[in-house]
């Protein structure tokens, strides 16, 4: 038999072991419902992502089309590709527009945002007023641009024609088809403008008070506190825009019909890819396409991130 | 920004410029189609353009109507949409709340791998899904269009995540001290208070749902089955030169996502502001 002291010690140490139990038990529970709430999604990922990507990579190195399996090739879908004059077509003209249209789409959303935010009359009317085109379905954005930047009876010639500019002839040229896409597509990133403005509201009243003692005017205040503050919002914006525009289909595939034109200048990556696939059912070189792709975006988001010390300011 | 009531009256005028600018560029595409849709054939091609029609010819949408199988059309897509918007809302929150407010070691790698299928573009997957929808037979059908909802959308698991893990700790705390169980705490407490967020994504999903038109692309090949955006399509191909009746549809395409939007305009609002996509 033990001495009183260590009956004690053995008690409390059992006591111990209980609520240990207990709460282990209580964790075990815990983690349970964790796994039960989130089994949709676990179960998503594996169906929906994980098993897509692994099968997707294993028909890129085959001829799989829908009417037979398909056989092993090894990289011959992507040295082909890498011979293929309309991949590249469509990769530099989905460069082109994901550089231009993103860092300008930026800029307009940034600066429409500082502008609804100041506090002037028809303040919600002007808000609802960029809001409204990025409610238009793509679809409808094309066919209303297809008319208005029609060379002989557009609205956007009449009006160039008035500042006395002769107007280009827009879709129907292979200079000035990307333009025209970038045009149409700013005319829809109001959905932007409205998360830049929540940004812009959750910048401290105080910044600018200490900021307006010192003496700072407008503009200073832009730079030193409105814009740094902005940065997460923007750079959220930025992945997503890019991410986006290197995605970029409905507007120039239901534009130009499928087709492209004029001479590819229209082709974009992922019509290209649909084009390959479910067009011409090359579903094995589609998917080392889409490997492509996928490798592209990585590599873009990789650099942007990397570069995120040096611009982004985080409150915290 | 208070400091705006500083602004002198030239910064105001200057801001008034440029607004109404810009605001001239974003607003008449959409103005030149609700006018196009009321012009008769004689006036479609009229130079120089003229905004408002000498007659409106009102007739134009009950024959788009007719063009198209609008009704049709127009069950089709609000049943995808309507079916696809239930789905993440069954689904998102659940997960989002497991990520957010459910201490277990699976929460963190979970929620990495989320932010990682967030960026995935979509493409990479396509193929092999098409394939395996086919093989079970649902290619043709609407199912593939909403049934994937069902397990949950990355981008709207991470805003409600967001969304949670604003809200304090001490609420589910005391709820379990008082012994409510897990799915007690998320239907009856954590789920009321995302009201806002959960109208944010499912004002998303449906607008989202609406407007796809690549999905139904790949996916529906009878023409019963078309949404309106993919009979739009028909449409454009089919009777290009009737402008009118073309625009005088896009208007009741439109409409109906700027009716639902206006609604819920409020709350839509400040969902965005509370969940972290600011």
């Amino acid at each position: 038999m033990a001495t009183v002291g260590t009956t004690t010690k053995d008690n409390t140490a059992a006591l111990v072991q209980t609520k240990r139990k207990k709460a282990t038990k209580f964790e075990t529970k815990l983690a349970l419902f964790g796994l039960l709430f989130a089994s949709p999604w676990i179960l998503g990922l594996l169906m929906f992502n994980v098993y897509p990507l692994l099968a997707s990579a294993y028909y890129s190195f085959t001829t799989y089309s829908i009417l037979e399996p398909g056989k092993f090739v090894g990289f011959e879908n992507y040295t082909t590709l890498f011979k293929d004059d309309v991949f590249w077509k469509s990769i530099s003209n989905t460069l082109y527009y994901t550089f231009i249209f993103v860092p300008l789409s930026i800029v307009q959303g940034v600066a429409l945002a500082m502008l609804l935010n100041l506090k002037i009359k028809g303040q919600g009317i002007y808000r609802t007023l960029f809001f409204i085109p990025s409610l238009v379905p793509e679809i409808a954005t094309v066919i209303i641009w297809l008319w208005l930047l029609n060379p002989q009876f557009g609205l956007v010639n009449f009006w160039l024609d008035k500042i006395g500019i002769s107007g280009p002839p827009w879709i129907g040229s292979e200079a000035w088809s990307k333009p025209s896409l970038i045009l149409m597509s700013l005319w829809g990133t109001g959905q932007a403008v409205v998360i830049y403005l929540a940004g812009l509201q959750d910048v401290p009243q105080d910044y600018y008070d200490a900021a307006q003692v010192d003496g700072a005017n407008a503009w200073q205040r832009m730079r030193t506190i409105t814009l740094p503050l902005l940065t997460p919002v923007i750079f959220f914006n930025m992945i997503m825009g890019m991410i986006g525009a290197l995605q970029n289909f409905v507007l120039p595939y239901t534009l130009t019909n499928g087709q492209g034109t004029p001479a590819n200048s229209m082709m974009f990556y992922v019509m290209y890819l649909y084009t390959n696939g479910f067009a011409y059912l090359k579903m094995g070189y589609a998917s080392a396409m889409a490997w492509i792709l996928f490798i592209i975006v990585v590599a873009l988001t990789a650099i942007i991130f990397a570069t995120q010390k040096r611009w982004v300011h985080y409150q915290r | 920004m208070e400091t705006s009531s500083r602004l002198t009256i030239f910064q105001r005028g200057f801001a008034h410029a440029v607004l109404i600018i810009m605001g001239a560029f974003f607003l008449s595409p959409f103005l030149w189609m609700v006018s196009t849709s009321l012009k008769s054939n004689a006036e479609l091609f009229l130079w120089p353009p003229k905004w408002i029609p000498s007659t409106m010819v009102w007739r134009n949408y009950p024959d788009a109507i007719d063009y198209i199988p609008f009704f049709k059309y127009l069950s089709n897509s609000l049943l995808i949409s309507g079916l696809a918007t239930i789905a993440v809302l069954i689904s998102c929150p659940l997960v989002a709340y497991s990520l957010a407010r459910i201490p277990w070691k699976g929460a963190k790698p979970l929620f990495g791998a989320t932010l990682i299928v967030m960026m995935m573009p979509y493409q990479v997957t396509m193929i092999p899904i098409f394939i395996t929808f086919k093989n079970i037979g649902w290619v043709g059908t609407n199912i593939p269009l909403w049934l994937p909802a069902l397990f949950g959308a990355p981008f709207y698991i991470f805003l409600l995540r967001q969304f949670f893990m604003g809200l304090p700790k001490e609420l589910e705390d005391a709820a379990r001290i008082d012994g409510a169980s897990e799915l007690r705490i998320y239907s009856q407490i954590m789920l009321p208070l995302c009201k806002p967020a959960l109208l944010t994504i499912a004002l998303f999903q449906f607008m989202g749902s609406w407007k796809d038109y690549q999905g139904p692309l790949i996916y529906l090949s009878d023409e019963s089955q078309y949404t309106l955006m993919l009979g739009m399509q028909a449409f454009k191909s089919q009777h290009g030169a009737e402008w009118q009746l073309m625009m005088a549809t896009l208007v009741m395409i439109t409409l109906p996502i700027m009716i639902l939007y206006f609604l819920v305009q409020k709350a839509f609002i400040r969902g965005i502001t509370f969940t972290g996509i600011k």
